[in-house]
């Protein structure tokens, strides 16, 4: 008990006085984990609307696979990537290793198949409802599914703060591919790690109540969108 | 709409033995129709009888099974048909953003969609409620804004699925109306409908379903002063129980 509450004024501490190793640590997690969701945005959106209205050979094994996928784990998720840009892999000429971009490259990976399989279970939803009207306006393929990942918003605004709860929460993937190098690619899932193991209890949780804390804001905020836009736009 | 020309490019539309099978069902048997420019064609028929799938099919929605459909002595479905559905479908966006919406997807955009959109909700009288989400309208201000997205496109061919199933009388009323006005611009309108005294108000042509199969097509007057078909007698007969 006592090192919990230890934990809660430490945090409480580093927090008010903005402890400058924290906020490199926290910085460093957030721009990682929210570029990742960004790629996997860009990547996830379309590939989920696609299977949602597509209908193809092989779809349902797609779907089924990509739903399986979503629990990947992130250390054979790391592994996989460190082997590819491991000086022997083959994009080991990048030297990307042991810096952020392979962190983001990895929880890239690791958060598509959420994004994608989550985007397609919303979108599909909504084109069971649209489609007709959008056939009868002579809605092309491609129109189509803008205008439904238009409409579903703020639905899919849920499904990236999915990705991004993933890609902030997850040790494995960014301490294969990162290396967990103080200064360089030590986020707060990996800091945590290593104060654990080095038995500074404290600091490692003081560190996770920083870590669920911004978890937890960021979905408040995206709620509190969602709600207000339900509440206006229907 | 106004100064827009409406062809008549798209149509007769005919139905040739068309077969619809949905699973095990046979919803529409061999069936044949033609639907005239310029007219206003009601398709009566009991629950079931397959009047929804038969709009479908005219409109380009369904592929028959069997059988085939021509749209102005073509078989591609042409553009300038549009449909309102029972349930409206809108988008989460504004009144007017959903007309946009349905007018850029037919490649008008800019001033000229601006003043079609503004005439169509000043046509349904919804110009206040341009701005407002059309989710959060009300089930009649929903049928009227489906119906100046319709407007919008000056269609052809307009079909109307029981455009007033769900609505009160007034707004049932100010749906009637307006397509009275659609129809008024050389619009074609093909409708389906429970309402007999709807059909009566507004029809010239009536096409009664009976299992799948066109039980009798004519006039409207003619229809119901004396049907031909048994269907019709019988139909008729139920309706006035």
């Amino acid at each position: 008990m006592d090192t919990i509450s230890q934990s809660f004024a430490l945090a409480l501490h580093m927090v008010a006085h903005l402890d400058p190793r924290l906020a490199a640590i926290v910085g460093l997690s957030l721009a990682v984990s929210l570029t990742s969701t960004l790629c996997s945005a860009v990547i996830g959106l379309p590939l989920g609307a696609a299977l949602a209205i597509g209908r193809f050979p092989g779809r349902g094994p797609v779907i089924v696979a990509l739903n399986a996928a979503m629990g990947l784990p992130p250390v054979v998720v790391g592994l996989v990537v460190y082997l590819m840009l491991s000086r022997a892999g083959p994009l080991g000429e990048l030297g990307l290793l042991f810096t952020p971009p392979a962190m983001v490259i990895a929880q890239t990976i690791l958060i598509i198949p959420i994004i994608a399989a989550l985007t397609r279970q919303t979108v599909e939803d909504a084109w069971t409802e649209y489609r007709e009207q959008l056939q009868s306006l002579d809605a092309s393929w491609l129109q189509s599914t803008l205008t439904l990942l238009w409409d579903t918003r703020w639905s899919l605004l849920t499904v990236l703060l999915a990705g991004f709860g993933r890609a902030a929460a997850e040790v494995g993937a960014v301490i294969i591919v990162g290396g967990n190098i103080d200064g360089v690619t030590r986020v707060m899932t990996t800091a945590i790690a290593l104060e654990t193991s080095k038995g500074d209890l404290p600091l490692a949780l003081a560190l996770g109540v920083v870590l669920i804390t911004l978890v937890m804001a960021l979905n408040v905020g995206a709620h509190v969108t969602r709600q207000w836009a339900r509440a206006r736009l229907g | 709409m106004g100064d827009v020309e409406i062809g008549v490019r798209g149509l007769p539309i005919v139905a040739s033995r068309v077969d619809v099978i949905r699973g095990a069902t046979l919803v529409l048997d061999a069936l044949d129709v033609t639907i005239a420019p310029r007219s206003r064609t009601f398709i009566l028929g009991a629950n079931g009888a397959g009047k929804s799938t038969l709009l479908r099919v005219l409109h380009g929605l369904i592929e028959p099974t069997r059988g085939r459909v021509t749209w102005g002595h073509s078989a591609t479905r042409p553009r300038g048909q549009a449909m309102v559905f029972q349930r409206p479908v809108l988008l989460r966006r504004s009144a007017a953003a959903n007309l946009r919406h349905a007018l850029a997807l037919g490649g008008i955009r800019g001033r000229e969609a601006q003043r079609r959109v503004d005439h169509a909700l000043r046509s349904v009288r919804l110009e206040a409620m341009a701005d407002r989400p059309a989710r959060v309208l009300s089930g009649g201000e929903q049928q009227r804004l489906a119906l100046a997205r319709a407007w919008a496109l000056a269609p052809e061919v307009l079909f109307l699925d029981e455009p007033t199933a769900s609505l009160d009388p007034p707004s049932m009323r100010a749906v009637e109306a307006i397509v009275n006005e659609i129809q008024a611009t050389g619009t074609t309108i093909v409708m389906t409908t429970h309402h007999l005294a709807q059909a009566k108000r507004l029809a010239d042509s009536i096409v009664l379903l009976h299992d799948g199969r066109v039980a009798e097509h004519t006039d409207a007057t003619v229809f119901f002063r004396e049907p031909r078909s048994a269907a019709g007698r019988t139909f008729l007969d139920g309706e006035r129980l």
